[in-house]
């Protein structure tokens, strides 16, 4: 069963983002800042990374650009999963390794179809 | 004695939508006709579906006609629906036909049943991505659908947020749309690799000679078995030995089909592996002639 680390500082977005990934089957694991994120998958690597953008402490794009800097193997997909919808800010997720980007809002469809696309699902 | 009453009217409307564009509703969509309508019934200031009967009755523009059946249809639709389909299509199906028409350099692609849009910008963005194996080649893309308002919307390219969401690789959203407003507007440049054109499958006026590839996908299942048959003989006449048709998961071909096989490795993909037919038996074409032109296509 693949394993989502599902990363944002509300509570109410991590209950929904869980309660849609698990019943496409998923494992949810939950983080509420990048460095908390980051903390996780130094224990126990996800494969897919669902990212906010604004967070306290660290930010999503600067997880992202640390993730990176770990050169790891087989880095888990990260879906950015944000209310920053600007085309510069999507465009800076994907330079900085994001593979896939949701726009808030969103619905278990849009996540299905995002997790297909990078190969989880 | 006559009856009348919402049940009356959601099944007087349902036989017109059976009548002009040979769907049918099943249960599950009969109950939700009254929230299709609303829109238009508070547009027009109709209090009911009777109402709205009436005033069909009395049309004579076909403008109301036109608009109560593009309601009633189905136009749901998402960019790269079905991924592992698209994949197949991109990985297989369209290799083959570039191996098979490397003389020529010409793809004819037919999506039939294209609702607003989604599935011909796929396959046009698709062969985008594919890139350069496909320079100097003469690529058509025919797009048609029964509803005219639908083709309209494809035609414009532009969808909200969240259809963008649905199956757009976040790749190709960069690459080929650019916000307007709080909606994405497709490029020019996909844009032109299609010609959407509203006509009734059953009877398709404006699809003319064979293609490489169709897609009717999610679209038959909407007819009942014998216009399914007649539907099923359509996409046999535009076919040629080596066409690819792709069907929506669990659909099924009949009628005067025999000209498709299924494509085993290759979910929902038939290819046409001998000459088409259609004066061979077919009851059931025979049986049911075509309903009449549809006012929306």
């Amino acid at each position: 069963m693949p394993n989502c680390l599902v990363v944002d500082d509300s509570k109410v977005i991590r209950k929904v983002a869980r309660h849609i990934l698990e019943s496409l089957n998923l494992q949810v694991q939950e983080a509420g800042d990048g460095r908390e994120a980051l903390e996780m998958c130094d224990a126990n690597l996800p494969d897919v990374v669902l990212l906010d953008w604004n967070m306290p402490i660290m930010s999503g794009l600067d997880f992202l650009k640390e993730l990176s800097r770990r050169n790891l193997p087989q880095p888990p997909k990260v879906i950015f999963c944000t209310t920053e919808n600007g085309v510069d800010h999507i465009r800076a997720a994907v330079d900085a390794g994001a593979d896939e980007y949701v726009m808030k809002p969103f619905d278990r469809d849009t996540l299905e179809s995002k997790l297909q696309i990078v190969g989880v699902l | 004695m006559m009856m009348s009453g919402p049940s009356c009217a959601v099944e007087r409307l349902g036989a017109l939508l059976t009548r002009y564009t040979g769907q049918i509703l099943s249960e599950s969509r009969l109950w939700r006709i009254e929230t299709s309508l609303r829109p238009l019934l508070r547009e027009r200031s109709f209090a009911s579906l009777d109402d709205l009967l009436v005033a069909l009755d009395r049309d004579t523009s076909a403008e109301l006609l036109a608009l109560t059946l593009d309601a009633m249809l189905n136009h749901e639709s998402s960019f790269f629906r079905d991924i592992g389909v698209f994949r197949a299509v991109e990985e297989k199906v369209l290799p083959r036909l570039h191996e098979a028409a490397r003389d020529k350099k010409v793809l004819r692609i037919w999506c039939a049943g294209s609702s607003t849009g989604q599935e011909a910008y796929s396959i046009a963005m698709m062969i985008k991505r594919m890139g350069e194996m496909w320079d100097g080649w003469r690529i058509s893309i025919q797009a048609t659908d029964v509803s005219a308002v639908a083709i309209e919307k494809a035609k414009r390219g532009r969808y909200p947020q969240m259809d963008m969401q649905r199956g757009l690789p976040i790749n190709d959203l960069l690459r080929w749309f650019t916000p307007v407003g709080e909606d994405w507007q497709v490029a020019d440049e996909i844009r032109e690799m299609i010609h959407f054109q509203a006509d009734n499958l059953l009877d398709p006026r404006r699809v003319s000679g064979t293609f490489d590839l169709i897609l009717c996908r999610n679209v038959l299942f909407y007819f009942p078995e014998d216009k399914r048959g007649i539907a099923c003989d359509q996409l046999a006449k535009h076919a040629r030995p080596g066409t690819y048709l792709v069907i929506g998961a669990g659909e099924m071909l009949t009628g005067g089909n025999s000209a498709f096989t299924n494509c085993r490795e290759l979910s929902c993909i038939y290819v046409a592996d001998r000459p088409v037919n259609l004066n061979g038996p077919c009851a059931l074409r025979a049986a049911n002639p075509l309903p009449p032109r549809s006012p929306i296509g």
